[in-house]
């Protein structure tokens, strides 16, 4: 028997809450990684359950097409990385940087981060969608914090700093959509529905619907780390543990993302208010750019990863900036593309700080001889978020690039100027990194490749070939979003 | 809509305000503590006003824990840990007492030149307290940039809350979000309490952020 719309929807939601309480009272670290791994697994079919039946909106929660296939992305790399974090974890109990209580606490907490990220991206309640955000954010801050250094601690606090502030004005922004809703919707929870918010937005008041907008894009811009407000992103990457790096960039910068784009639509379908694109443009641009530059003077190789996601968020933000069914799509795309690699980039870059006991970008070299697998696997990642062919990433960027120069030829010119300079520094250092003679220390690496190259062939595959239910799955978000 | 209702609403966000300006000049941990306590109860009793002229029963919870909570337990928490850790010396501000306030006053204006304009349509009352409450936000935003003490910090995020708290209560029959903000507010509050402080003092000994500078990743 097929299980009913509804039922999917709260297996999302149930089974990491139960996952929580579960991984909470079991202090054995291994029933733990395994209790992870299952709950996301059994999250992900649940997720795609949700594919072929669609529970009817709620006011609370609802499923259209543009968030069930984040919904998909997002439980897809949760359990990838939970396979990975169960080795690279296995690693850091044995150096000690890390003791069993705070693995308890790691995987309680990375199933709390779940649950927040399915909610937020499944809400259909402004409300409801920033308390997920917010949640989101808290996870995050105590596991960035977990390895209890000077310099986490130090990652962990801006972190907090930034990102509770950003979910500070993101409030007020949804404030101020209320307050334009309730002229015409009337008070209480219908004022607050996405789906009805959107059906009505058209009588709403265009210049509060602005302030708000610009509310949101500052408050959850700095979630999606969007510069000038990305600080927290370099430090909170490079110094948690390295699974959380991959969730961070493969899935809660897209989440963020995701919940300002809603609130693009809002604003698109009422004529009288401003165009949200060329603030997002702008915003995207610098990020590019901005990113991009730093890519040069890095010395930490998490780090370095840190701003090709800021890069990579602020090309997102652009093609959605420029709108119009080619350019969304690409974005689209680029989003997806970017979540696998990037999380695939991050799953290699564990393995090798712990095979070489370092994150220092000097002191990693000649990774292809020493760990062949692994060097490779680095390799090939970094060529697909350089944007290389065949990757899905070269797609994505060359169908961005090329209906920017059919629109706006004048913007064209700084995003490949942006990209060009992320390309130059990437392969730069790659080089040093991949080959050459070994570093020391070498130690082996006991570690399941199956997450790293999953990724890989996925992002491989969707370079080569894109089936078509997938191209017109796009195609009918890209129109929504416009 | 003129007459007492809005006089009272109007007296007790005006004084929000000003509170939020007072806590900008507070150079001694103490008493920027009390006068964040302060902030709390003028929050409590204008939320209560709220609640009593809106006729919306729910918001009197709202008033509860913020009186509850931000007015007694956590400044008096904090002023625990204060003691404790021994640091009840001078804040250290980043910008002087002179150039803080006028920037202030700045921002204060701006607030207010922005949101009354905007809210045209809304009655007079959820207008000025809307302008209101984005002026606390950006004081306490202020507040956090200026200073360089954990706790300060802390109390300039909670003071910016409370500015969040003022605007929701002010848009009249806004629905589930007053109660989950403040259980979220309560919970930042324990978590940077509980952890952060004692981890940071924990490690350095100080919980001045400036220390924690030293730290960060990219020193060569």
């Amino acid at each position: 028997m097929m299980p009913s719309g509804e039922t999917a929807m709260a297996a999302v939601l149930i089974i990491p809450a139960i996952a929580t309480l579960l991984l909470a009272v079991i202090s054995s670290y291994q029933a733990g990684a395994t209790i992870n791994v299952v709950a996301t697994a059994l999250t992900l079919c649940a997720s795609s359950l949700l594919v072929a039946v669609r529970p009817a909106p709620t006011l609370y929660l609802h499923v259209d097409d543009f968030n069930i296939f984040l919904v998909v992305l997002n439980t897809f790399v949760a359990f990838t990385t939970s396979v990975f974090s169960a080795s690279y974890i296995a690693h850091e109990l044995s150096t000690g940087r890390l003791t069993p209580g705070y693995l308890r606490f790691y995987h309680a907490m990375y199933q709390v981060l779940m649950l927040a990220m399915n909610v937020a991206l499944l809400a259909n309640n402004i409300g409801l969608m920033w308390v997920a955000i917010e949640l989101a954010t808290l996870t995050t801050v105590l596991m960035v914090g977990i390895y209890r250094t000077p310099a986490a601690l130090e990652a962990a606090w801006k972190y907090f700093i930034l990102g509770s502030v950003g979910i500070a004005l993101a409030l007020f922004g949804t404030i101020l959509v209320y307050l334009a809703a309730r002229p015409t919707m009337g008070q209480g929870m219908e004022s607050m529905a996405w789906t009805l918010l959107v059906s009505h937005a058209a009588s709403f008041d265009p210049a509060l619907l602005n302030l708000a907008f610009v509310f949101l894009l500052l408050g959850y811009g700095t979630k999606v780390g969007l510069a000038p407000l990305h600080a927290w992103l370099p430090d909170a990457h490079a110094e948690g543990p390295t699974p959380i790096s991959a969730v961070l960039s493969g899935l809660l910068l897209n989440v963020a993302l995701y919940v300002l784009l809603r609130f693009k639509i809002l604003l698109t379908a009422n004529a009288a208010a401003l165009a949200p694109g060329a603030l997002m443009i702008g915003m995207g641009l610098v990020s590019l750019i901005f990113a991009a530059l730093m890519l040069y003077r890095r010395r930490d190789i998490k780090r370095m990863f840190a701003y090709s996601s800021i890069e990579h968020m602020g090309i997102i933000t652009f093609a959605f900036g420029m709108g119009g069914p080619l350019a969304s799509f690409a974005g689209l795309f680029h989003m997806t593309m970017h979540s696998l690699t990037k999380s695939a980039i991050f799953f290699a870059v564990g393995h090798v700080s712990q095979a070489k006991g370092t994150q220092k970008i000097a002191d990693i070299r000649g990774l292809t001889e020493s760990h062949p697998i692994l060097g490779w696997g680095l390799v090939l990642g970094v060529i697909a978020i350089a944007g290389m062919p065949p990757f899905g990433i070269f797609m994505s960027e060359f169908l961005i690039i090329s209906s920017t120069f059919a629109r706006e030829p004048l913007l064209a010119i700084p995003l490949v100027l942006g990209l060009l300079i992320g390309i130059g520094a990437l392969v730069l250092r790659m080089q040093g990194l991949a080959f050459g003679p070994a570093s020391q220390p070498n130690t082996p690496v006991e570690a399941s490749y199956v997450p790293l190259f999953a990724h890989l062939a996925l992002v491989f595959a969707a370079g080569v070939f894109l089936p078509d239910a997938l191209v017109s799955w796009f195609r009918t978000v890209a129109t929504m979003i416009g | 809509m003129h007459g007492l209702a809005f006089d009272v609403a109007h007296l007790l966000s005006g004084s929000l305000v000003l509170i939020s300006l007072m806590l900008l000049y507070q150079d001694r941990l103490y008493s920027l503590l009390n006068i964040f306590a302060f902030h709390a109860v003028f929050l409590a009793f204008a939320v209560a006003w709220q609640a009593f002229i809106q006729g919306a029963p729910h918001l009197y919870v709202t008033a509860a824990i913020a009186l509850a909570f931000k007015g007694i337990v956590i400044p008096v928490s904090l002023h625990r840990m204060v003691q404790r850790l021994g640091i009840h010396r001078q804040i250290e501000t980043v910008v002087g007492i002179g150039p803080t306030m006028l920037f202030g006053i700045c921002l204060v204006a701006l607030s207010i030149m922005v949101m009354l304009p905007v809210t045209e349509q809304a009655d007079a009352l959820t207008q000025e307290d809307l302008a209101f409450a984005l002026s606390v936000v950006l004081l306490g935003l202020l507040m956090m940039v200026t200073r360089r003490n954990a706790v300060s910090q802390i109390v300039g995020f909670m003071s910016l809350e409370n500015g969040l708290i003022l605007a929701a209560a002010g848009a009249k029959g806004m629905p589930l979000v007053v109660e989950i903000s403040i259980a979220f507010s309560v919970l930042i509050a324990l978590i940077v309490i509980g952890i952060f402080l004692f981890r940071i003092r924990e490690r350095f000994d100080t919980v001045d952020v400036q220390v924690l500078d030293r730290f960060r990743g990219e020193q060569p």
